[in-house]
């Protein structure tokens, strides 16, 4: 078989039971194996319905903003000196980034199965401010789960999802972060499960989830590539994209899957460096196991037991990952590689100064590989650089490094 | 015929319905588990749960939930667990002891090598709550060929379609979980479990058991009524949580609870 034809494989994953290759799959309680049915149901039929995609179209054409630009970082490639550097401005995105796209078609589903309920786990809180934010405007109840570290570090997020009127709970269990809200979520929805729907925000958890959330987000990547080909007339030789559940990366990569010219490089946080054992790496340094409903890559100790995760970004700070991103890195179609906190600093900074856009720090790990890449490469190169969300929310963190109370 | 299949037959025998209460292992610490066991087939228990304890217990409540995190603060682990087991062998062959967790220590340690060593250890059976029947394939075989039984759960939102599905794979007995929710949630209602039951009735031989909101004298004997067993876990676990500093009050505190449902399911 050729590598084309492969790559042309990939598209059709996941299987009917959820699997992408060995992982993936449905690793929950009975009580849920009915509404996750139901759910794989509604949203078979609803992702071939013109209507319910026209109205995915609509929303993120008039609510959302897109197409999101497509951004030549001029001066910036010039002071590297390598590749040219395009960014996918989805930082310009209605609240502040990629998560929305995801939300708008979860939230559509909730109303065309006429949940009133939904719910969501938030680590930086950009995907429960995402879910705070369409669940106010489709007028759904909502409740959002954060662990309670996160609700400290991220305390402007907390308020703008209070303001939207949903209900946070500060999750005290376990290492307080994303992966006990998401534990906490799960708890919700298993008692409130008539009436709830699960708005989950990565390309992980049980299947259809990490299907259904890399198709909302295939917008991004569907642009980027047309966008390359109308304003460059060429597509890119490099894709990079930070990867903490891998929603962004997902999105970005899935429709350059068969392009087999264009390499791809996704992006972990190496918190203070994968040598430590401190970080949220599982594909670069963690091994294959269950965790959240799914097989994949996991941070484990030798029992088995999840480990505790570190990063400056809260939004990457979990020690699982998308399936499907497992199934790529076995098959090499994807190059996971680290950025330490360190590195993802000094990025945050440079493009700051450099081109007057502040990124969030998920996004840092993406543009501080970026530009390392950028650097081992020609002038006459292309990357696209997924420049997820905006930093606007991360200032207090950086203002805290730097000793300074804002 | 296995432990399980004898005890059941037993208690069939004898009119009398299983009490299986749940502990998790190594909580609080893993040199107490063992008499805890002792002392709850002493007050009255037939069969026994014991939790492999899970760093994220998604299924469970906060009250195991904490049980997990203090025992794996004390050095709890998997194998840990089943040399637990081996060791309330060594003066007990005739209790059944079910292990209860989640998938992913298990796969760590690898199939093969858990169910070798828990068939060492005496284990009976092993109910995985993360492992649905559409994941079990490459599990259940693994188990069986060492003798052991796989537990699984049927809840109130399964469809007749899938409790068939889950009856073919079902050996050992069915869990029965009464209500929507995790471990330690809400109250039970006892006409609806029973028309539930009636319904799996149809569908296997293997014995019935309930769990999930039966915490006094009275559920549990309102609950093997209508069901094969009665599993009691979240209200012991409590137990043992307020008196984890002053362990050498456990036993007794556990022994007087199964007493009370004991009496109350034979009366």
């Amino acid at each position: 078989m050729t590598k084309a034809n492969t790559y042309a494989e990939l598209l059709q994953l996941p299987d009917t039971k959820g699997h992408f290759g060995p992982y993936g799959g449905r690793f929950v309680s009975e009580t849920l194996s009915y509404a996750l049915e139901e759910l794989e149901e509604t949203y078979n039929k609803l992702s071939k319905d013109p209507e319910f995609q026209a109205e995915f179209d609509k929303d993120l054409a008039h609510y959302v903003g897109r197409p999101s630009p497509l951004y030549h970082a001029e001066r910036w490639s010039r002071i590297l000196g390598g590749a040219q550097i395009f960014l996918k401005r989805e930082d310009l995105n209605h609240t502040g980034a990629h998560k929305v796209n995801n939300t708008i078609g979860q939230a559509l589903l909730a109303k065309y199965t006429g949940k009133p309920r939904v719910i969501a786990e938030t680590g930086a809180g950009q995907h429960g401010v995402a879910t705070a934010t369409v669940a106010a405007r489709l007028g759904l109840e909502c409740e959002i789960f954060m662990g309670a570290d996160d609700v400290k570090r991220q305390s402007l997020n907390v308020y703008r999802m209070k303001l939207l009127g949903a209900k946070v709970h500060a999750v005290t269990s376990g290492s307080r972060t994303l992966k006990d809200a998401m534990n906490e979520a799960l708890r919700d929805w298993v008692t409130n499960v008539d009436n709830t729907f699960y708005i989950i925000g990565t390309v992980a958890g049980p299947h259809p989830y990490p299907m259904l959330v890399r198709d909302f987000n295939s917008v991004i990547g569907r642009e980027a590539r047309e966008q390359s080909l109308t304003q460059n007339g060429r597509l890119p030789d490099a894709l990079v994209a930070c990867v903490g559940g891998g929603s962004n990366a997902m999105g970005l990569f899935y429709p350059f899957l068969q392009d087999e010219s264009v390499a791809m490089y996704g992006v972990e946080a190496g918190g203070n460096g994968v040598e430590t054992g401190r970080h949220a790496a599982p594909l670069c340094a963690g091994e294959p196991g269950v965790l959240h409903g799914n097989r994949t890559y996991l941070m484990q100790d030798n029992d088995g037991q999840i480990i505790e995760t570190h990063s400056v970004s809260a939004g990457l700070d979990y020690p699982g990952v998308g399936p499907e991103h497992a199934y790529l890195k076995d098959i090499g179609r994807v190059n996971y590689v680290a950025a330490n906190d360190h590195e993802v600093l000094a990025a945050f900074r440079e493009l700051t100064r450099v081109e007057g856009i502040m990124p969030a720090l998920e996004s840092s790990h993406a543009l501080a590989y970026g530009r390392k890449l950028a650097q081992s490469m020609r002038p006459d190169q292309h990357i696209i650089i997924n420049l997820s969300g905006r930093g606007d929310k991360d200032i207090h963190t950086v203002a805290g490094i730097d000793g300074i109370t804002v | 015929m296995t432990r399980i299949e004898e005890k059941f037959a037993a208690l069939n025998a004898d009119g009398k319905k299983a009490l299986i209460p749940y502990i998790t292992g190594g909580d609080p610490k893993p040199e107490y588990t063992e008499n805890l066991m002792h002392a709850l087939v002493e007050s009255g228990a037939d069969m026994l749960e014991l939790g492999m304890p899970f760093s994220d217990p998604m299924a469970d409540g906060p009250v195991i939930q904490k049980a997990c995190e203090r025992a794996l603060g004390a050095g709890a682990s998997v194998q840990g667990v089943l040399d637990i087991v081996e060791s309330f062998r060594k003066t007990d062959s005739i209790t059944p002891v079910v292990l209860m967790g989640y998938l992913n220590p298990i796969e760590h340690m690898g199939y093969d090598v858990f169910a070798a060593n828990a068939k060492k250890a005496g284990v009976d059976g092993v109910l995985l709550v993360d492992l649905p029947p559409e994941e079990a394939d490459d599990v259940v075989p693994v188990f069986k060929a060492s003798g052991i039984d796989t537990i699984f759960l049927v809840a109130p939102t399964t469809t007749e379609a899938r409790a068939a599905k889950i009856a073919a794979h079902a050996s050992g007995y069915l869990y029965y979980v009464s209500v929507k929710g995790v471990t330690g949630s809400a109250t039970l209602d006892v006409d609806e479990v029973g028309r539930k039951l009636a319904g799996l009735r149809q569908l296997t031989d293997v014995p019935l058991a309930v769990g999930f909101g039966i915490r006094d004298g009275a559920s549990a004997a309102a609950v093997s009524q209508v069901a094969d067993g009665v599993i009691v876990g979240s209200v012991l676990v409590n137990c043992i949580a307020e008196l984890a500093d002053t362990p050498e009050k456990i036993a007794p505190a556990l022994q007087e609870r199964i007493k009370e449902m004991r009496l109350a399911m034979d009366a």
